[in-house]
């Protein structure tokens, strides 16, 4: 007998007590929270967002698109970075303002090399206002996982309002699981020495989101 | 079956020793009370907790009580995107894939993403006699091993170190490990987080193979969530071409819906924030996006044995939130070593007995390592009623009986006169001859009276009524121990102080 089976059996076996030939149905499960928390417009979802994120130590700029190449460049040029990686299906508009040297992310770039790029510049698959949380779903303005997580600086940009969501579960509804998903909630941090918490472990120390209106 | 055991003390002489450390207890004190209180006010933020909670106590029965469908669903999709599924029925045997796994990349290194279900299984250890050395890259984790520690804290397993004593572990092993400590490191703790992203760093970018566990995989998608706070899970996720993950067969969750609850309980009841700073989920493999390679080991280990208890099962819904021992008395003042486990605190009273048995004298004391107050229960994001286990696995300490071990059924004899029940006698000395303890057990249990007032039939109601009745009854509970204890009095007193 394989070790599957082996534990298929033992389950089986310690779930006699339960009715089973109905099936999952027999075990009901109630879902009467709530859907988001507050009934806020907008207007309201999107400064909920910022105020999360700030609490959570993000740094957050609002912009009109038409402004969003300047302060890109600002920020960067702010942070003194010579280097930029951006995902394949970056607005080449975005970064038209910066004097950075832009590195596209392609299959074959390493880690190493990875790691001696300043910053990252993405878009997002969707905001959430209640944790302040952004996800990335590898989109094509978000590309591989590993360049939003090696570089030290990560600037988000968030179209607002349409991909911003009130909670956790409206997310969820947008979201696919087909696509490898990063939420993140402010910048990488720790507690584990005497519970002081530290921003910046191994992910990018700064993390800045810009919500852009059209 | 585990590393710890062998030669581990039963719980009352372990939890003595740590109760006389003050720094440890100093530390423990701190560190609970302050998750305790952040803990709080993050779910009072949400008003439908409750709801919330009740949802996922009820998503985690019907996949108990559902198992080896959602079990067969989940390989099913795992396998459709990608993955390779592996079964092992045992700690030996998730070691065994693992290590042939390793062995087959060609690598001598793996970098590591904390999991208590491979500490649970010794995996370390497993690999380290095979010539494959694994590095533990969470900040706690590091510290711990380059302490050659153990942990103590589900969620800050290095809880029982101060800053200035990670400080001196960090200059004196980091340069064995890889790349030393900076010259003249200070014990801030900004410094210290820096100090190990250096270290660090350098492994994750060369890593060829990274293990993980989970903290849950979606039945429906093939769906596996990483939660975590610094990085290191998404270095070790993302970065190595080969990909293992170790997880706890109890962790399958039946739908991608399902995750809008855990991912509200999970990080206020366990880091008491809105949400972690990182979550990572990934289905299989993707092409040019993380690991070409992804390896699930679903792991039994006692799980099954656990779920064979119509009573003890519901101790298999817990996330690992930690939540309870925040709370708990008993673990304020023992401390994590003397659970003896992977699983320290109330969950790890109820859990490790049932995992690994009662016949050692440590596992058979772990049930007694409670005042019962009920405050674990109260804040369990999944309802998981620890004194009505504890209780039940007392009774089965004491009056023996029915119980199922690596699959089989068998029957255990009354630990009677056996060095089991002395440990157990003195673990309940080391919990009722603090006055403190017992005290702040009482003020919660009025509280929980009014949540759970159910009682056992039978044997256990000496047990429950003390929970239940008023103060003047638990105090009865006092004489009843006085009186029952007799003759352990002597060797109990010495392990206790
Ligand atoms: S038993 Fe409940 S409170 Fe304790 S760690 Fe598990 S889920 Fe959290």
């Amino acid at each position: 007998m394989s070790s599957r089976d082996v534990v298929l059996a033992r389950v089986r076996r310690a779930l006699a007590d339960v009715p089973r030939a109905a099936g999952p149905e027999e075990a009901p499960v109630p879902r009467d929270y709530l859907r988001a928390h507050g009934d806020e417009s907008a207007a309201d979802t999107v400064r909920l967002l910022a105020e999360n994120l700030a609490d959570y130590r993000a740094v957050v700029h609002d912009i009109h698109a038409a402004g969003l190449p300047a302060l890109l460049a600002h920020l960067l040029g702010e942070r003194g970075s010579r280097s930029v990686v951006v995902p394949a299906g970056l607005p080449a508009e975005w970064l038209a303002k910066c004097d950075v040297e832009v590195v596209p992310d392609a299959p074959e770039r390493t880690p190493g090399e990875l790691d001696a790029i300043d910053s990252v510049v993405t878009g997002c698959a969707v905001a959430i206002a209640e944790t302040g949380t952004i996800v990335l779903d590898a989109g094509p303005d978000q590309g591989r996982r590993r360049i939003t997580l090696v570089p030290d600086h990560h600037i988000c940009v968030v179209r607002v309002p349409e991909q911003v969501v009130a909670s956790v579960p409206q997310a969820l509804e947008r979201l696919s699981p087909r696509r490898p998903l990063t939420w993140i909630s402010g910048p990488s941090a720790t507690s584990d020495i005497e519970l002081d918490r530290v921003e910046g472990v191994h992910g990018p120390r700064t993390l800045e989101v810009v919500l852009m209106t059209p | 079956m585990s590393v710890t055991d062998l030669g581990m003390p039963a719980f009352p002489a372990a939890a003595a020793r740590a109760t006389r450390d003050t720094r440890l207890r100093a530390n423990l004190r701190h560190a609970t009370h302050t998750i305790r209180d952040k803990r709080a006010r993050a779910v009072g933020e949400l008003a439908d907790w409750a709801e919330l909670r009740a949802a996922g106590r009820a998503i985690k029965d019907r996949t108990l009580r559902h198992l080896d469908h959602y079990l067969e669903r989940l390989e099913e999709a795992v396998t459709a995107a990608g993955g390779r599924v592996h079964w092992a029925a045992d700690a030996a045997e998730a070691n065994r894939i693992v290590t042939r796994l390793v062995r087959a990349t060609g690598e001598r290194e793996v970098v590591k993403v904390k999991s208590m279900a491979t500490q649970e299984i010794g995996l370390n250890e497993a690999l380290a006699e095979a010539g494959i050395s694994a590095y533990e890259t969470d900040l706690a984790e590091l510290i711990v091993q380059l302490g050659k520690d153990r942990p103590s804290h589900i969620l800050v397993p290095a809880i029982h170190r101060n800053r200035s004593e990670i400080r001196d572990i960090f200059r004196s092993e980091m340069g064995d490990w890889g790349r030393p400590a900076p010259e003249g490191l200070t014990d801030r703790p900004g410094d210290l987080a820096e100090a190990a992203r250096l270290h660090l760093r350098e492994k994750f970018l060369r890593a060829k193979v990274g293990i993980s566990g989970a903290n849950f995989m979606v039945a429906e998608t093939g769906t596996l969530v990483v939660v975590e706070s610094e990085g290191n899970g998404r270095m070790c996720l993302t970065l190595p071409e080969t990909l293992i993950s170790v997880v706890g067969i109890e962790k399958v969750v039946p739908t991608w819906q399902d995750l809008e609850v855990f991912l509200q309980l999970l990080p206020r009841s366990s880091t008491a924030e809105r949400m972690n700073p990182y979550t990572s989920m990934w289905t299989g493999t993707t092409d040019g996006d993380g690991p070409r390679t992804f390896h699930l080991v679903l792991l039994d280990n006692g799980r099954t044995d656990t779920l064979a208890d119509t009573v003890g099962r519901q101790a298999l819904r817990c996330i690992r939130c930690s939540a309870c021992l925040n709370v708990c008395p008993v673990y304020e003042r023992a401390g994590g070593h003397a659970y003896g486990s992977a699983y320290p605190g109330p969950i790890g009273a109820i859990l490790t007995p049932q995992l690994r048995g009662t016949a050692s004298e440590l596992d058979a004391s772990l049930p007694y390592a409670s005042s019962l107050c009920g405050a674990c229960y109260e804040v369990c994001p999944v309802a998981i009623d620890i004194p009505e286990v504890l209780v039940h696995l007392r009774e089965r300490v004491v009056e023996g009986g029915r119980v199922t071990r690596r699959g089989v059924r068998t029957v255990i004899r009354p630990a009677k006169g056996h060095a089991a029940e002395r440990a157990a006698m003195r673990a309940a000395a080391f919990a009722f001859d603090r006055p403190g303890v017992l005290r702040a057990g009482q003020r919660l249990a009025a509280r929980t009276r009014r949540l759970h007032p159910r009682r056992l039939p039978g044997p256990g109601r000496a047990w429950t009524d003390t929970r239940d009745l008023p103060p003047v009854e638990a105090e009865s509970f006092r004489d009843w121990w006085q009186r029952t204890r007799g003759g352990e009095r002597g060797s109990g007193q010495e392990g206790a102080k």
